[in-house]
């Protein structure tokens, strides 16, 4: 639990000596107490008060890591309950599950649809992050050798060692330790060998139990056995034990500072019916899963779930984007209609439906705003005429237009007179103030 | 350490609010927790999803969603007894695109008569919507709610520029009403207000944020929705206690995600489950964030949510 200033300073040296950079050993817990210094910045403080400090400073929830390399992913961190108050920090792993009793073939062609489901959004570049191995087989030899094929097919590729038996999954630990996997999992029979085998490979462990109770004792457990890496189910499959316990989880361990619940959450949620396992991942990745496991990853499903993840992990302070351009919606000609937005996306995704809705053919400048709203930009001086004139000129559109007419938002009207000085041979056109008139407003245009 | 649930304590409740006749009739709202969070509250009322139908042949619909009704929906009348029979529909929702000036410019006379042909064909309740031109739906929706009158729909959506006719109009003749700003929660707070003030009961009122699709802006729609659940619930926020509506269906099946072909993004899979998960995937996300009333097109994309919801209740 974090501590308060006061708290803080009692375990300072109280010796005012400013070597931290701050004139009082006050002010220095002050800013320990807001995250915004570290520790280390003190020369003197004695190890017993760092230990205590250290412990209280750690984040609510740990950070763990899986896989190593490019596409390795870190899990855990988070600060809030609500993507509103601050930014969910490290989007929500999606993995896909793979039996070991699949034949050879089977199994390669799973893989392959986890190698071939990247795809680009918005910027970024999503893809299915991981491959959980489940022992199904039964069979310890099996087991080991479809790991092996797995690892050597998608050697980036982070792995989950789904298998509840420990001499199986230790033979399958060997031939992967090196990619970091996390075991999956410990439980209340098999504690002790599980947690040996993660310590001795150093790979973090998956703890499951029936119920928030039994999972927290556990994982004290595990961490008394010398494992810190946790990953933790509650044994939640419904939606409503899925919503109910991770929200029980996260509150604990960031409202309350409980730490047995302060591990990323990992949920394995498969529904024969791809739709509907869809739709309960949906609400995993909403309700604070650290990573989802699916039974299947057909593109289709991969797109919406990406994109819901991509949403519910962006910064709520800083406005989404889009790319500065000019977007062709349906097939412009020359003669079709350019209109001028800002780069805020909610703006670019209204305005451009509804261009899309007026069923005109048009361009549509996008231009970099830093993400303002029209008016927010405009009074910034971000959407001014001079730079709306720069921006016309350096785009290039005039190579792809005829026209010389530029359709302005209504609510910068103001600027018409001076963008026309400043665009030589341009006509500016005032459109409507609000997006839902642009249907109306292109049509009656275009007849 | 012994793990001891931590509970929230709510001081205040989402209000309920029923709508239709009779044994069909459905009551949405009454928790008094956030969103599906059983164990410290009382979850008085599933969320409930209503079938989207038009008064015009909705032309611009994609492929996959046209195919469910185009031997049905000529006739509205004839497309609600589908919706209700054919596909067990609990509530639906008509919207009267055909009287928007870019569209058919349909009087209001005629949006009365179809909403008159509609309730006769149908026994569940309805929701009777706009064509969201603010103008023209101030002299529909007046129309519309007398058409209606006794038959305690839900009108919708008043909005800033024409909420005092409509209002007047829902009172008049005994309606539920939907208040719907852009996407920010003093905004809806504000219309909330405005709209009580000319003496509509809040217990009567249902809250349209504006939804977005996901991948277009549905992280404002999230994070509105959860503000004002918190609101109303942790604050006592009577302004911000009506339920929620989530317009889905309209917002999803515009964009290319639901229409683009496979010949032109194979790497977006099969166009038919592509747009029926994305209709459902951001059902469900409004769900979560505390919607109380969705408002649907394609079948199978209300069954899914249905299971979910069935799973989470």
């Amino acid at each position: 639990m974090a501590l308060s200033g006061v708290e803080i300073f009692k375990l300072l040296p109280k010796t005012n000596c400013k070597k931290c950079g701050f004139p009082t050993c006050l002010a220095f817990a002050m800013k320990l107490a807001q995250r915004q210094v570290n520790l280390d910045s003190c020369p003197d403080i004695s190890e017993e008060a760092k230990k205590i400090l250290g412990a209280a400073s750690a984040p609510p929830i740990r950070a763990i890591v899986l896989g190593t390399g490019e596409k390795a992913v870190k899990m855990g961190e988070e600060t809030v309950l609500f993507r509103h108050d601050k930014k969910f920090i490290n989007p929500c792993v999606l993995a896909v599950n793979i039996k070991d009793s699949l034949s050879d073939a089977e199994l390669n062609k799973m893989v392959d649809k986890v190698l071939n489901s990247e795809m680009e959004r918005v910027g970024q570049k999503l893809r299915i992050d991981a491959i959980s191995i489940e022992n199904a087989s039964n069979d310890k030899a099996r087991y080991e050798a479809v790991t092996k094929l797995v690892s050597s097919k998608a050697p980036d590729t982070p792995i989950i060692l789904n298998c509840k038996d420990p001499s199986a999954a230790e033979a399958a630990v060997k031939a992967v330790a090196d990619k970091k996997p996390l075991l999956y999992c410990a439980t209340t029979d098999n504690a002790d060998a599980m947690a040996n085998i993660a310590k001795a490979n150093k790979i973090p462990l998956g703890v499951c139990a029936n119920g928030l109770d039994s999972l927290s004792t556990l994982t004290e457990k595990i961490k008394g056995l010398g494992v810190d890496d946790i990953v933790i189910d509650s044994g939640a499959k419904s939606a409503r034990e899925i919503i109910e316990q991770n929200t029980q989880i996260r509150r604990s361990a960031i409202k309350k500072g409980f730490k047995p619940l302060g591990y990323p959450i990992i949920n394995f949620l498969q529904r024969e019916d791809p739709i509907l396992e869809a739709s309960i991942a949906s609400l995993a990745i909403a309700k604070y899963a650290s990573i989802v496991v699916l039974s299947s990853i057909e593109k289709w499903k991969n797109l919406a779930l990406f994109t819901l993840r991509q949403n519910l992990y962006t910064d709520p302070q800083v406005p989404m984007q889009v790319e500065q351009k000019i977007y062709k919606i349906g097939e412009p000609s020359p003669e079709s209609p350019l209109l001028i937005t800002t780069n805020f996306s909610l703006t670019y995704f209204i305005v451009s439906g509804e261009v899309e809705n007026s069923k005109v053919p048009s361009r549509l400048a996008v231009m970099d705003c830093e993400g303002l709203s029209v008016l927010t930009a405009w009074a910034a001086g971000k959407f001014s005429a001079s730079k709306i004139a720069q921006f016309i000129k350096d785009s290039g559109v005039e190579n792809e237009v005829k026209h010389r007419e530029l359709i302005i938002p209504g609510y910068v009207a103001i600027l018409s007179g001076s963008i026309e000085d400043k665009l030589e041979g341009w006509k500016v056109t005032v459109g409507p103030r609000e997006a839902n008139a642009l249907p109306s407003f292109l049509k009656s245009r275009a007849a | 350490m012994a793990f001891v649930a931590p509970k929230e304590t709510y001081s205040g409740k989402v209000l309920s609010v029923n709508f239709g006749k009779d044994s069909n009739a459905v009551t949405i709202g009454g928790e008094n927790t956030m969103p599906f969070l059983g164990f410290e509250g009382n979850i008085a009322n599933k969320p409930v999803i209503a079938y989207e139908i038009q008064d015009i042949i909705p032309d611009d619909w994609p492929e996959n969603l046209k195919k469910n009704y185009e031997g049905e929906w000529d006739n509205p009348a004839r497309w609600a007894k589908f919706c209700q029979e054919n596909l067990k529909a609990r509530a639906l929702a008509l919207r009267l695109v055909g009287t928007h000036p870019d569209r058919e410019n349909r009087s209001p006379q005629d949006a009365a008569k179809t909403v008159r042909d509609v309730l006769s064909a149908i026994d569940i309740p309805l929701i009777i919507l706009g064509s969201n031109n603010v103008e023209k739906d101030s002299s529909v929706l007046v129309a519309a709610a007398e058409a209606a009158s006794g038959h305690n729909c839900i009108i919708g959506k008043a909005q800033e520029g024409n909420y005092k006719t409509i209002v007047a109009a829902a009172l008049a003749h005994n309606h539920k009403l939907i208040a719907m700003s852009e996407l920010d929660i003093n905004l809806a707070k504000q219309l909330n207000i405005l709209i009580t003030q000319m003496g509509f009961d809040k217990e009567r009122l249902i809250t349209d944020p504006m939804c977005s699709a996901l991948g277009y802006g549905l992280e404002y729609t999230y994070s509105v929705m959860e503000r004002i659940k918190l609101a109303a619930l942790t604050q006592n926020d009577a302004t911000m206690q009506p339920p929620l509506v989530g317009d889905v269906g309209m917002y999803v099946w515009k964009i290319k995600e639901t229409a683009a072909s496979e010949t032109d993004l194979p790497q977006w899979g099969s166009l038919e489950e592509r747009g029926i998960a994305w209709e459902a995937v951001t059902a469900v996300a409004m769900l979560i964030a505390g919607t109380n009333l969705l408002i649907m097109r394609h079948p199978k994309a209300v069954k899914a949510v249905e299971k979910v919801i069935e799973e989470l209740v």
